[in-house]
This record gives structure tokens, sequence and C-alpha cells, in this order.
């Protein structure tokens, strides 16, 4: 392991996070003020409660893997499709790397990034509402799983991507759909049964259900399954990484 | 140095841009990499330092091979593009510690301080690069590529669209360099520039290699060389008696030239025997000069000739 390289290409990946940081940090604490405001007491009033916890605690796992999926993927998309862009990708592709230090430095860096504003999130919840945390321990992996999954998954679309509309496109039509009919804002029994079915070819589904089981002991399928299900995907992204370097796709013709 | 065997390469459309290229580059040398636009020469620089794969052949770096064991074959290499390609918002001395942490060097203020001021940027260490202007943009591709202290630098064009005294500063770095150990290959379109800076030439064309020659040695066996010889009196043809030299006459009568081989012209036997033909049919020579043909003479020629 080139751990030099890897070092100096996270750092510099984070670095130029640090330079955005105060607007990283400025938009995940309105939207989710604005969660709270909207969701939270607006539709609170009507349900109080969901399986004995309170609405407003009850959106918080959400809100928080909401922000997570949504900025994994644009970080680790845009960390890659830049120097695609720029062109400045040549360095990283004629450095004395292997294929997955360079993806270690690149997705490292978008997932702490995601994890940081993930935790701000949580710290942000805690001014509107008040929220326990059942089991800690496997609430971290939760988080650290999904940030990596996804931040993979952002940097398959940063690969794909030959313009700035591709690079919007998948979040915007897959991400940010998926994460709003996951359960972030109800439980599944709420749908109609049609529909609970239907939901459950969601993946974000799994992710929420666990990472909420995580906080309160409630899910809407079993936390084992939630967690077989994010190794999956996090199986099948690493397996789509290793295609793209072994057949140079878009990155070495 | 390098060594680059059978080298092709397909790309995805069909379009094949390399021909089985042999080439070995030497330890220490300059060697200029010639060639018009779309011959091949950034395709040739890409596989050796592993930004394209090659369909077919393989490149040793120092006898590593650059796919078996490219950790190895790349650490030796520095990579200065075509395009300028330079992070906008990162300031210089930050951009070039980058390259050398990225090959896996240890820090080391000093060799970077070195590098930069040997390519006089040291008081713009603290510029973003967007300040910069073109050459100096330029000077911090070279300054990253000479980060990690490599053996081989690979120079795209490094002139192309770089003013005349620019590109004069750019080759005295270029010399510097090679006075250092740094063996260098540059890929150029201008004739000038390989006929400047080269110990060997290669000219590559439609993905092929059609020669490879020291500099001198080029020179000297495809140059010929004419002497026009310009007359007092105009002729109207040439005189029988001169026949049997290579003669032409051309400006209305005014001049003759004399082609000839620089190489067969070593004891400069057929010159002095033309003077004499001369002076026997009583011509009268007002002045005359001789010209060798250049690199980009030959150069043409030899496109041409083989097109």
């Amino acid at each position: 392991m080139n751990l030099q390289s890897v070092k100096t290409l996270y750092l510099a990946e984070m670095a130029r996070s640090l330079r955005t940081m105060l607007q990283s940090i400025v938009s995940p604490v309105i939207s989710t003020s604005l969660y709270f405001v909207v969701f939270g007491a607006a539709i609170g009033t009507r349900i109080t409660e969901v399986d004995g916890v309170s609405y407003g605690a009850f959106i918080v796992p959400g809100l928080i893997m909401l922000m997570l999926l949504t900025q994994s993927v644009a970080n680790a998309s845009f960390g890659i499709f830049f120097p695609r862009f720029s062109g400045t990708i040549y360095e990283v592709l004629s450095a004395p790397m292997s294929y997955f230090e360079v993806v270690i430095g690149y997705v490292g860096a978008a997932a702490t990034k995601s994890l940081i504003l993930g935790a701000i999130v949580l710290v942000t919840a805690r001014l509107f509402v008040p929220y326990s945390i059942d089991h800690p321990v496997t609430m971290l992996l939760f988080l650290v799983l999904t940030a990596v999954t996804f931040s993979l998954l952002g940097f398959i679309i940063g690969v794909w991507a030959d313009g700035f509309e591709k690079l919007q496109l998948v979040p915007l039509l897959v991400i940010t759909p998926l994460t709003f009919l996951g359960g972030t804002f109800y439980s599944i029994d709420m749908l109609p049964p049609f529909w609970q079915v239907v939901t459950l070819f969601n993946p974000v589904v799994y992710l929420i259900s666990g990472f909420r089981w995580s906080f309160y002991g409630i899910s809407d399928v079993s936390p084992v399954i939630s967690l077989g299900m994010i190794l999956l995907f996090l199986g099948v992204a690493l397996a789509v990484v290793a295609w793209i370097f072994r057949s140079g796709y878009r990155l070495k013709p | 140095m390098i060594r680059v065997e059978g080298v092709s390469k397909t790309f995805a459309g069909g379009f094949q841009a390399l021909k089985s290229v042999d080439l070995e580059i030497r330890r220490g040398e300059i060697f200029a990499l010639l060639g018009p636009n779309g011959a091949g020469k950034t395709t040739l620089i890409s596989v050796i330092c592993g930004l394209v794969n090659a369909s077919a052949g393989r490149v040793l770096v120092d006898g590593h091979d650059n796919v078996l064991d490219y950790r190895a074959a790349r650490q030796m290499i520095g990579l200065v593009p075509q395009e300028l390609t330079n992070e906008a918002f990162t300031t210089v001395w930050d951009t070039v510690s980058f390259s050398r942490g990225l090959f896996g060097k240890p820090k080391d203020p000093g060799h970077i301080e070195k590098v930069l001021r040997s390519l006089t940027l040291w008081e713009k260490r603290r510029n973003r690069q967007l300040e910069l202007s073109g050459g100096m943009k330029r000077r911090v591709l070279i300054a990253k590529a000479l980060a990690h202290e490599p053996q081989v630098l690979f120079l795209d064009e490094p002139t192309a669209g770089v003013d005349v005294e620019l590109r004069r500063e750019m080759w005295e770095v270029v010399r510097g360099l090679r006075d250092q150990g740094v063996t260098i290959i540059l890929t150029t379109h201008y004739i000038e520039e390989a006929e400047e800076m080269a110990d060997r030439i290669g000219v590559i064309r439609r993905g092929e290699i059609v020669l490879v020659e020291e500099k001198g040695a080029l020179m000297r066996q495809l140059g010929s060389k004419e002497l026009t010889l310009h007359l007092h009196e105009p002729l109207d043809a040439v005189p029988e008696s001169l026949a049997g030299h290579a003669l032409a006459l051309v400006d209305d009568g005014h001049a003759l030239v004399y082609s000839y081989d620089a190489a067969s012209q070593e004891d400069g036997s057929t010159i002095s025997g033309l003077l004499a033909d001369l002076e026997a049919v009583g011509l009268r020579v007002k002045d005359l000069h001789t010209r060798q043909s250049s690199l980009e003479d030959i150069f043409v020629s030899l496109v041409r000739e083989r097109a």
C-alpha cells in the first residue's frame, strides 16, 4: 500500500472541501431546520407518534440519511468529475498508485465530508427535538457503511457523466425520489398494502429502517436484513468500480 | 532507459493511433519525437506513462514493465502534458507539493524550493494558479512533474503557443535538466525545436516511427547542399562542356545552381572540378553561396517520400 500517495490525495480532496466548508455547513443546517419546521411542526401536530416515538424524533434518522445520501453522491461525483473535466486527472492516473488507492483517496474524502455533515444534522436536530440513540455502535456502522457506499455510487456517476447535466441527473431523478419515498417521513405501515410491497424494492427503505432501529429499536424491516442489504449495495458498488478500472472506462482509453 | 516493444494502440472507435512501435530511449539524452499533428506523439507518451492502455506490445522503463511493475516504472517518470491543466484555486507551492506526495515521496520543502527556483517560480509560490500567465502555468506543470525527482521527463509539446523569448527560456530549462542527468523526451511539431535541442530525433507519422537517428547524422545523411553561382552575364543554356555537372540554370540565366550531396563532398574534388571547368569556359562568377538543407527540409521530404 502506497500510504503516502493515498494520504496526499485524501488530504488534497479534504482541503478542497474545506475551502467551501462554510457553504457546506450552512446549507445542511438550514435545510434540516426547514424540514423540522415544515414536517415536524405542520405534520407533527397531526401525527403525534409513530410506534411510540414522537414524530419529530421519528424523522431524525431519516433526515440524517437524506443528508448523507445526497451529500455522499454529490461530493464523490464532483470530486472525480472535476479533474476529468479540467484535465488534471492525468496526474493521478500516471502516479504510482493502484486503482484501489485512488478510490480510497477520492471516496474516503467524500465519505468523510458527508459523515461530518451527518454529524452536523444530528446536532442541529437536537435543537428541535430530544432523541435517544439505543445502539450507538450500530448507528455508527450504518452511518459509515452508507457514506462509503453512496460515495462509491457518486464516484461511479462522476466517472460516467460527460457533462454537468448528467452529473445532476442521477441525484435529481433517482437519489432524491428514492430517499423521499424511502420512509424518511413516514413508517411503511402507514402505506396501503400494495405500496408497502412496492416500497420494499426501494433500497433506501432498508438504510433508513436499519438506521432508525439503531436510534429507537423500531424498524419496518429487520435490522439484520437492512445490514445485509447495505453490504450488498456496497459489494455491487465495489464491483462496478473495479470494472471501471479494469476496463479503463472513461478514465483510460 | 525506456524500451518500447511492438506497441500498438487501436482506440474504441477503430482508429489505429500506433502501429507496432519500437523505440529505445537512452539514458541522459534529449530525444525529440517529431511529427505532424495527429501522428501519434501524445498517444505514444500516454501509453508509456500509463494513461492509455496499449492494445499490444510492452514498455520497459529502466527494466520495469509499465503494466506489471507499474509502481517502479511510474516512479521514474515525470509527465508535462500538452494542455495547460492547472487547478485554478490551488497555490503554486501546494500543487507542486501535492505532486510530490502523490508519487509517494515524503515531504521535502528543500527540493520543492530548488525546483521552483530553477523554474523562476519561487516568487510566485504563494499565488493561486489562476493568477499566473500562460508561460508560468506551463512552468508550474514542469515543476509538478519534477517534484518527485523523476529520472525521465516527458514534455508533450512544451513550447506550443509560447512566445519566442519564453521558448528560448524553456529550452534553457530543459538543457539544465539534462545536465542534471534527467533523460528527456519531448514531442514537438516545431522542427526548429528538435534541431535546437535534441541529441536524437525520431520521426513519427501516422502511428509509425519512420526514422530514428542522431541529429547530426541525420542532418549529414539527408542534408543535400546547394551551391548557387551568380553570373556576370546571363546564359541561355548550360554550356555543353559543363553538362557533366548537375547544374540548373535559374533566375533567367543569371545564376547556376549546383546540387550535391554533403556526404560525397568530403574531399571537395567535385567542387574544384566544377570551378576549373567554369574557368575553362570563361564564365565569370559574380558571387556564390551554399545552403545546407535544414531539418525542416529533411522532414518535409521524408514525410512526402513515404506518403
